[in-house]
């Protein structure tokens, strides 16, 4: 009883990793996803990977049910029941358009508004009743929105963070009635104040819910056949974990998982090979994906709207994505300027390089016609790139118009393409008040070795570590994952006038309903860590800041202080003057599970010297010079190589530019020092 | 100097990246929630010679991106005594401006000692003073009466701060103590971007920069002019109404002869009304913007820097109410009056190229004032509202409900908040049923919400447009429905005869005042409307099955 095992499921492949940490083995698996039911591309890969289901302490899943759900708007029929007058808060929004010049664009809300009813009751923002809830009109309505064929229903009252009491007995009426669990209150899932932020986010959960918990069920059924003993877990965009039976109320909660098992795995990566602070860089072949990592611990932002319209106010692993990866095309615009992406040729037709019809330039193009990827080891591409129908492609669509030869066009392609990485990572780092010089550039993904070394130049990072298996960084993310529940209350008072006893009670709730949900969940765990936050902000503005704050022995001249001096930190200004009001209270309980020890992936030590594999010319700074290719496999531990150099493995390439040098590490992770370009 | 086109592309996210840091900083620290959350601000850079845009932060609101150019134009002209570490505050909105509640810092940026830019931001502040809390009166007659006016004074003298001149201004405003906060907050903004642009001159040096500002210029032309050049020439005539002026009610038109000929386009607005008694003149900088954010709007994808406006011509309507001359009052323009300018550019442009464009979006800000004194907390408070409306039907589908005014890109404030902070509550707040233009792509909805006043006594005042003619259709679709006031006063319920403006209802505890905002234009003949599409707007709601036969019907002979 000892295999952990992470499997994520991505839109192409589902990866999955087994490790036995007691005993250091480790096997992976990666087969075809299979996007129309996810669970048939789970169960093969279970069989490829060869593990006994019986012999497994804990089965982690990421998946991309509820994310594709809302994505591609395929979630269940949903019926909202709301305060009388504010039946179209999810469709009227904050007034936003999608972009800011163009008077065009259109919206659908989750709930379309034959689903959406009213009925009479009110509370003021102090939770008062002003109106009380008329029961025998939601008996009516919640009737109706059955008859209509709803089959999740989300109760949403104005100022129910301030008092929960009206959706509650609304829930108990509905619950009569409902044929099913599919019942989400809007202050069960975000105790937080406004309106539109905290319908939206209950309107998400009550959209993915039957969805979910229909992928769940089945899933754990296939798996309870098949010998797994213990309840599914399941991973949520928090980058924590949950059992699939928590995951069925609190759905929403999944959406967006996959990229935060892979910031977790970096952070762990990271912290045991000794570089705590990390930019962890996902590229694959359509978007790029960026997180920021201080002191082993993924940045989170509750701020993210998952499409235009729709925010998800739940904390989630901040994650910045561009549409930048191998298969983004490059074109000249219309003012004549050298642009890549975010179109993509994606996988259909693809890059040139795939001879499946794609005929526009895209990044992988230009890195094949520079010699950095290999031509005849294309992931599933028969026959090599057809490398004469790409120098004519980039020289007709990029190099004539800019009065450039291919080579020069596929050059300026690139830099282009490293300028746009380099400024998504300022986006997380350099504009949060970081210094990419404390940092290491963490590269994962397809294409995220491929191009760290020239970013970290850009911003200045002295160091980028790829991991050994830069392809399966998700699915170890779900295996290192703990087990996380968030909760948040709106208080809105000036942080001089709040009861600190009342306070400590209010985060001590919160910790308890936490510790009950890890007690019925019943994962083994380590130990049981819970951190309480404020978010303040001075009376007028609208921007909230955190700051960690001790529970029970709250401490309002203390919490002042400390946001004081954040503010001071973050925008160089001093407002001793104004009011410090306390917005909300946050408590994160986490579940530790046993630590890991990630020197099992290292390769085994020996002392020949490894020779490359071969020699290929390749372009650097204005030159063709002679590259030797390594083959990553077999890169012992203690392993130097100076740049230039490219090693390749069946999942990515790295580029080692000159200048730069790498060595492997005790864990099998290649650590380049970039040096000079 | 030539450049490669690596290096122009990295300079372009550079010097874009600056604004937008500096939008930033402006935004997260200010106390305006008309900054913080409505983003009514503005950072920008401009040339140290000319003064023109040279980069503007993408989120700043859209209407200052022709009028911070002409503000830098306005410093730069009248103060040529300026130093390193000087900082210039400035709201006159006949210097370059729009209304005076948009208060402007202009700091002149040296490098090595060398003036290389300006850096310039403007944000707009809940009060600067004037008649009416918050500043949009609808019955001023002169500026004076709006509030105090600032010309260009040195608010920082070399890095010292003038307290003087803070005294001045903090002594004539409501809610004074909150102003420090934007002042530094704007302050701050600009220090941001002093350092960021330094490390960018650092790395690449002046030359090099300088040659890429050059050559985005030309480039941001090209594309405009190529834009242009897609329009057929010709002559296109288009006309706007303003409800009236808040004091004569009488229409104002805005009469717009546009002529396209090859890449250039000119504009002409002499036809229109003459100069207005009340505060719906507009000064000459806001005409101008309006007429570039209205082609920014249309062609979104030319990057914004003086380059994008070259090909535009616009000859100054002098002796109209779109070219204000001192002491005319000018509150509504900037929010009202630009936007039936844009309407005029949108409508003449729509005849050229239907297909490719959209019927009228609402087109009002929506301003809702509210000042009063609550009892219970014991302070003065004043609440300001913006709405949205319906966008136009547009080639591809039907208009957005609840867009944002075309000249801004601000949120709505949640009904949550503004409890929480006023005594107020919200009986309402819905899609207003109705309201969106017939077409084959019928226009988006307005809203329609109702506040009572739960303590206290307050002062109610408006200042909204569209309340005499609805946004009008494109290709033969109907004009979306007109914005509507109502306001009850001890159960008497009134509207005002000025229809979407008025000022001075006092409110008691259990009034009531209710807004209907603009639907958005319907593009092509309704009877062409998918019947799909129709049976689903009357299940939702949208229309009655009534309003669907009288509004939509189908000829006879289509059937």
């Amino acid at each position: 009883m000892a295999w952990q095992i992470g499997v994520d499921v991505g839109g192409t492949f589902t990866d999955l990793l087994a490790l036995d940490p007691e005993r250091g083995f480790f096997r992976v698996a990666k087969v075809p996803s299979t996007p129309e039911d996810q669970s048939v591309g789970f169960m093969a890969g279970l069989c490829a990977l060869e593990t006994a289901l019986a012999a497994v302490a804990a089965l982690v899943h990421g998946t991309t049910v509820a994310t594709n759900a809302v994505l591609e708007r395929k979630g269940a029929r949903c019926g909202l029941i709301t305060t009388a007058g504010f039946r179209d808060v999810l469709e009227l929004g904050r007034r936003t358009r999608p972009n800011p010049y163009g008077m065009t664009g259109s919206f659908e809300a989750l709930i379309p508004r034959d689903l959406r009813a009213e009925v009479p009751e009110r509370i003021d923002a102090a939770g008062r009743v002003l109106t009380p809830l008329d029961e025998a009109a939601v008996r009516r309505e919640v009737q109706r929105l059955r008859e209509r064929g709803a089959e999740a229903l989300v109760i949403h009252f104005i100022h129910s963070y301030a008092s929960p009491a009206h959706e509650r007995r609304c829930a108990e009426i509905a619950r009569e009635l409902w044929p099913n669990r599919f019942v989400t209150l809007g202050s069960d899932i975000l105790r937080e104040v406004r309106e539109f932020e905290r319908g939206s986010t209950a309107a998400l959960n009550g959209y993915v819910q039957p969805i979910v918990s229909r992928y769940l069920g089945r899933l754990s059924q296939n798996l309870r056949g098949a010998g797994l003993g213990n309840e599914l877990l399941v991973m949520q965009g928090n980058g924590g974990m949950m059992a699939a039976g928590t995951a069925v109320d609190l759905a929403v909660h999944t959406v967006l998982s996959g990229p935060a098992a892979g910031a977790i795995a970096a952070a762990q990566i990271g912290a045991q090979a000794g570089y705590p602070n990390l930019v962890a860089c996902d590229m694959g072949g359509t978007s790029f994906d960026v997180s920021l990592i201080a002191a082993g611990e993924p940045a989170l932002s509750a701020e993210k709207d998952i499409a235009y319209g729709v925010p998800l106010r739940v904390p989630l692993v901040d994650i910045h994505t561009i549409g930048a990866g191998g298969g983004s095309i490059a074109r000249i615009t219309r003012a004549g300027l050298l642009q890549v992406g975010p179109d993509s040729a994606g996988a259909r037709p693809g890059p040139i390089a795939y001879g499946r019809g794609g005929t526009d330039v895209t990044v992988t193009d230009a890195n094949l016609l520079l010699g950095r990827l290999n031509p005849d080891r294309l992931t599933g591409v028969a026959g090599g790139a057809p490398m004469e129908r790409i120098t004519a492609a980039i020289e007709e669509q990029i190099g004539a118009p800019l009065g450039l030869d291919a080579i020069a066009a596929a050059v300026a392609v690139l830099a282009v393409t490293t300028n746009q990485l380099a400024h998504a990572i300022r986006l997380v780092s350099v504009e949060k008040g970081h210094d990419p010089r404390d940092f290491a550039l963490f590269a994962f993904g397809g294409g995220g070795p491929l191009h760290a070394v020239e970013i970290a130049r850009e911003l200045g990072i002295p160091t980028v570590l790829v991991p050994r298996f830069p392809g399966i960084t998700s699915a170890l993310g779900c295996v290192l994952a703990p087990v996380r529940h968030d909760f948040v209350r709106s208080i809105g008072q000036p942080l001089a006038t709040v009861e600190t006893g009342d306070i400590d009670d209010r985060f001590a709730d919160q910790a308890a309903s936490g510790r009950q949900l890890l007690d019925r969940e019943g994962v083994p765990l380590a130990e049981i860590v819970v951190q309480h936050e404020a978010d303040l902000l001075f009376r007028g503005q609208s921007h909230v800041f955190r700051v960690p704050v001790m529970a029970p022995g709250f401490d309002r001249s203390v919490v002042l202080a400390d946001f004081m001096a954040s503010y001071k930190a973050r925008f160089d200004i001093e407002l001793p003057e104004m009011t410090a009001m306390l917005a909300n209270l946050r408590t994160t309980v986490i579940g530790r599970r046993a630590p890991v020890d990630l020197a099992i992936f290292a390769p085994a030590e020996r002392s020949a010297a490894r020779q490359p594999s071969g020699i290929r010319q390749v372009r650097f700074s204005g030159a063709w010079i002679d590259t030797p290719i390594y083959d990553r496999a077999v890169l012992n531990r203690g392993t130097k190589l100076a740049g230039p150099a490219i090693v390749e493995q069946p999942d990515t390439t790295v580029v080692i530019d000159p200048g730069a040098t790498a060595a492997v590490d005790a864990l099998g992770n290649l650590v380049i020092s970039v040096g000079e370009r | 100097m030539s450049l490669d086109p690596v290096t122009l592309a990295v300079i372009q996210n550079g010097l874009r990246q600056v604004a937008s840091e500096m939008d930033l900083v402006h935004e997260k620290t200010s106390f305006s929630p008309v900054i913080s959350e409505g983003f009514d601000r503005s950072n920008g850079i401009y040339d140290r010679t000319t003064g023109e845009v040279v980069a503007q932060g993408e989120l700043g609101l859209p209407i200052f991106v022709g009028v911070m150019q002409f503000t830098t134009q306005a410093v730069i002209e009248r103060r040529r005594d300026l130093e390193p570490g000087d900082v210039i505050l400035v709201n006159d909105p006949y210097l370059g401006g729009t209304h005076l509640m948009d208060v402007k810092m202009v700091r002149p940026f040296y490098y090595r000692g060398q003036l290389w830019c300006y850096l310039s931001n403007t944000g707009h502040w809940p009060d600067t003073g004037g008649m009416v809390p918050g500043g949009f009166s609808a019955t001023a007659t002169e500026i004076v009466q709006e509030g105090l006016r600032v010309p260009p004074v040195k608010l920082v003298r070399r890095g010292e701060i003038c307290q003087d001149i803070v005294d001045i201004v903090l002594n004539n405003i409501r809610v004074a103590e909150e102003r420090i906060g934007d002042i530094r907050a704007q302050l701050g903004a600009l220090s941001v971007g002093e350092r960021r642009l330094t490390q960018l001159l650092d790395r690449y040096g002046v030359e090099t920069v300088d040659a890429a500002i050059a050559e985005l210029k030309a480039g941001s032309e090209r594309l405009m002019r190529a834009h242009i050049d897609s329009i057929p020439d010709g002559t296109y005539s288009a006309t706007a109404i303003v409800d009236s002026d808040g004091i004569v009610d009488r229409p104002l038109e805005v009469v717009l002869d546009m002529t396209v000929s090859g890449s250039d386009i000119h504009f002409d607005l002499s036809r229109s009304s003459s100069p207005c008694r009340g505060p719906m003149n507009s000064v000459w900088a806001t005409t101008q913007s309006s007429v570039y954010v209205a082609m920014k709007h249309i062609f979104p994808d030319v990057p914004i820097n003086a380059g994008c406006f070259a090909p535009i011509h616009i000859a100054p309507p002098d002796g109209t109410f779109l070219y204000a001359r001192y002491p005319r009052p000018v509150a509504g323009c900037a929010a009202e009056v630009a936007q039936r300018i844009m309407e005029a550019v949108f409508g003449a442009i729509g005849q050229a190229i239907p297909e490719r464009l959209f019927a009228t979006p609402a087109g009002t800000s929506g301003n809702f004032g509210l000042g009063g004194y609550d009892p219970e907390e014991n302070r003065h408070y004043i609440m300001y509202l913006f709405s949205g409306g319906g966008y136009g039907g547009w080639w591809q589908t039907d208009g957005l409900t609840n867009g944002c005014s075309s000249v801004g890109i601000s949120k709505t404030q949640p009904v949550e908040i503004l409890e929480q902070h006023y005594p107020i509550l919200f009986e309402r707040f819905a899609l207003r049923e109705g309201s969106g233009g017939a077409g084959r792509h019928r226009g988006g909805f307005g809203i329609d919400y109702r506040i009572r006043l739960l303590r206290g006594e307050a002062k109610a005042s408006f200042l909204m447009d569209h309340g005499r003619v609805g946004p009008p259709g494109l290709l033969g679709g109907d004009p979306g429905a007109v914005n509507e006031i109502a306001v009850s006063q001890g159960g008497a319920v009134t509207s005002p005869p000025h229809l979407s403006k008025g000022e001075g209802y006092v409110l008691s505890a259990g009034d009531w005042i209710a807004v209907k905002t603009p639907g958005g234009g319907g593009y092509g003949p309704a009877a062409e409307r998918d019947p799909a599409m129709m049976q689903r707007d009357i299940a939702r709601g949208y229309y009655t099955a009534d309003e669907a036969v009288r509004l939509f019907t189908r000829p006879a002979a289509a059937e």
